[in-house]
């Protein structure tokens, strides 16, 4: 985890966000302020319509903001144009969903391989990256199985792999454990643990659940639209 | 290689829905390509004529003849080469749904005006010899299983009776398109019986075959013929034998019309069915789709991998169906018989059929692509839930 005296990986600022709906606004974020160092493992936490998915999504550069900006290793993402996000997105994030979001019609060392066709990489090499990868989530012998083959803790251990394979500087989870079961859900977030703790990645994870929570190193809360409340423990790695 | 897998399998994924969806592409690159070659048959004669040849024939309808000294007055306006004659004969081989057309010819001016009836010089010779010797195409000849020396018996209907002839001589067309589908008797030996019988009748000529040896003088030549004839009892029409031939095909013109619309009609209809297919086959994935943007694809990927594998549909379908083609004409040849002096799939047939299945792939991609290159990823994604 990165000291508290140096500049925060991600940094919101004024952030907010509103979606029209029959001629009205309706706001989901407002004025949002946050930072979260490099080698952190932040929860989102709040209750349904709270704003916290959109939050995520605003993160990992797949919704525009309504104002504020949003830096991200320096890089404002809110001004980027579309073809500039999808780069950016492929160099920088990796995206673990509540459904795992797997191709069916590719293996689970295709579903893994898919990111690296957007880097140089040879085939060779390509194959080398995806075979660690699912090494590292201890899926090596299942390269060939097809997501229909593989039980939703084994997708979504795929699905890890998959976002860790072009070493991405984030992680963005949204409820990793919500299709899972308690016993798969856990094993999910020891590796989620693992690779935050090992591999440094810094993560964040949106999640209804306080025992998923527990798991981060530090918890935000929102409340229609607005950061109401953080961990204590985690204030001192916050930076305004 | 990962792409063009993904492809496949992206397209075969529901089988059943792709194997209906290419039965239909089959069915219509396969009618599309037969309904073609139908419509060049009808226009095969124009086709197979000669721009060395004109025809003259009775101004008041081809029904009238004409005389038989009209050929040596026509042999001297200046640009003819050369005069040769013919009958329609219209006989029947042992029923009427053997119909092939049959001409009685002068043979030594008339294959001199045809060298594109390739004859052995043997056969030639026994031909011109047996005044009741005939000689065949080869397409006749195989249909009938004839042999040279064979007897053709003919039932006449213009000229009544039962007509024995002897089998002489059988050519090949010197291209595809030359007629092979004919047999051509002796004038002289039709002639001869017919003033016995109905003298009235004798000495008249169907057509006259005019050769000549300068085809951009053609008008010119065949109005000196025309002037030669005015105000006689028979004046003459002179024309080129393509503008003959196509005088044939535009009496069915509103039929060729038809079958050409109905041919891209099926086209149509095709792609309608095809576009179908790709928008629900879109509309499923759209979840699939806004995953690999949120991975970081652009659009252009997107669209890619639509018209990818409308395409890979298209052309497997259109591939088939032109394959299809082939035999289904050969049927449809010998069915038809001697209908069409030439029935064979041509290469710009075969070009069309390729190029409507690549149409039908491109258009039927066009609206899912341009629809999921433009989704919303966050509400893509919250399809899958």
């Amino acid at each position: 985890m990165s000291g508290a005296g140096e500049p925060a990986l991600i940094r919101i600022r004024d952030l907010s966000k509103s979606y029209q709906r029959g001629g009205q606004d309706i706001p989901v974020l407002l004025d949002i302020q946050l930072d979260v160092q490099a080698g952190d493992f932040v929860a989102l936490m709040g209750p349904s319509g709270s704003g916290k998915s959109t939050l995520l999504n605003l993160i990992a550069g797949i919704d525009q903001p309504t104002s504020g900006r949003i830096e991200i290793g320096g890089v404002d993402i809110a001004t980027l144009s579309e073809g500039q996000l999808a780069d950016w997105r492929a160099r920088n994030v990796g995206f673990i969903f509540q459904f795992y979001n797997l191709l069916p019609v590719l293996n689970a060392f295709e579903n893994v391989e898919l990111p690296l066709l957007l880097t140089g990489l040879s085939a060779r090499q390509r194959r080398e990256h995806a075979q660690a990868a699912l090494a590292m989530v201890k899926l090596e012998d299942r390269m060939d199985h097809y997501p229909n083959e593989l039980s939703g803790g084994q997708q979504q251990r795929v699905a890890i792999a998959r976002a860790l394979v072009s070493d991405p500087t984030l992680i963005v989870a949204d409820e990793p454990t919500g299709d899972l079961d308690r016993h798969t859900g856990e094993e999910v977030l020891g590796l989620l643990d693992e690779l935050n703790r090992k591999l440094g990645k810094t993560i964040v994870m949106v999640t209804h659940d306080p025992k998923a929570a527990a798991r981060a190193r530090r918890l935000v809360h929102l409340e229609k639209g607005v950061l109401v409340d953080e961990d204590p423990a985690a204030e001192a790695s916050k930076t305004r | 290689m990962f792409i063009l897998k993904l492809l496949l399998k992206n397209a075969f994924r529901h089988k059943l829905r792709t194997t209906l969806t290419m039965v239909g592409l089959v069915v219509a690159i396969c009618a599309f390509g037969l309904l073609r070659t139908i419509v060049d048959a009808w226009y095969a004669g124009v086709e197979g004529s000669s721009s060395t040849r004109l025809v003259t024939r009775s101004a008041i309808s081809l029904t009238f003849p004409l005389p038989l000294n009209y050929g040596q007055r026509i042999k001297s306006v200046e640009g003819v080469s050369g005069i040769s004659w013919s009958n329609w004969f219209g006989g029947i081989y042992v029923t009427e749904r053997n119909f092939f057309p049959q001409f009685a010819v002068d043979p030594p001016s008339y294959l001199a005006l045809y060298p594109e009836y390739r004859l052995k010089d043997a056969e030639r010779l026994a031909f011109m010899r047996d005044r009741q010797g005939v000689i065949v195409g080869r397409k006749l000849a195989d249909k009938f299983g004839w042999k040279i020396g064979d007897q053709i018996p003919l039932r006449g209907t213009i000229y009544p009776g039962t007509w024995n002839f002897n089998l002489r001589g059988i050519w090949d067309g010197a291209e595809a398109k030359t007629d092979e589908n004919q047999l051509l008797l002796h004038w002289s030996y039709l002639n001869e019986t017919v003033r016995k019988l109905y003298p009235k009748r004798a000495d008249s000529v169907g057509v006259y075959i005019v050769g000549i040896n300068e085809p951009q003088n053609a008008a010119l030549i065949s109005q000196r013929v025309d002037d030669l004839f005015k105000n006689s009892l028979a004046e003459t029409l002179t024309e080129t034998e393509s503008a003959f031939q196509l005088s044939f095909v535009s009496m069915s013109e509103a039929i060729l019309v038809a079958i050409n619309a109905v041919s891209l009609i099926i086209v149509v209809i095709i792609m309608a069915v095809m576009a179908n297919t790709m928008t629900m086959t879109a509309r499923e994935r759209l979840a699939e789709y806004a995953t690999l943007k949120a991975l970081g694809f652009a659009p252009s990927f997107v669209v890619k991998l639509l018209f990818g594998e409308s395409l890979l549909i298209a052309l497997i379908g259109g591939g088939l169906g032109l394959l299809l083609t082939l035999p289904l004409a050969a049927g449809f040849a010998s069915a038809v018989g001697t209908l069409f002096p030439s029935f064979h799939v041509s290469g710009l047939t075969m070009g069309l059929q390729v190029v409507a299945a690549l149409v039908v792939g491109l258009v039927a991609a066009a609206w899912p692509a341009w629809k999921m290159s433009r989704i919303d990823i966050v509400q893509g994604l919250r399809h899958v839930a």
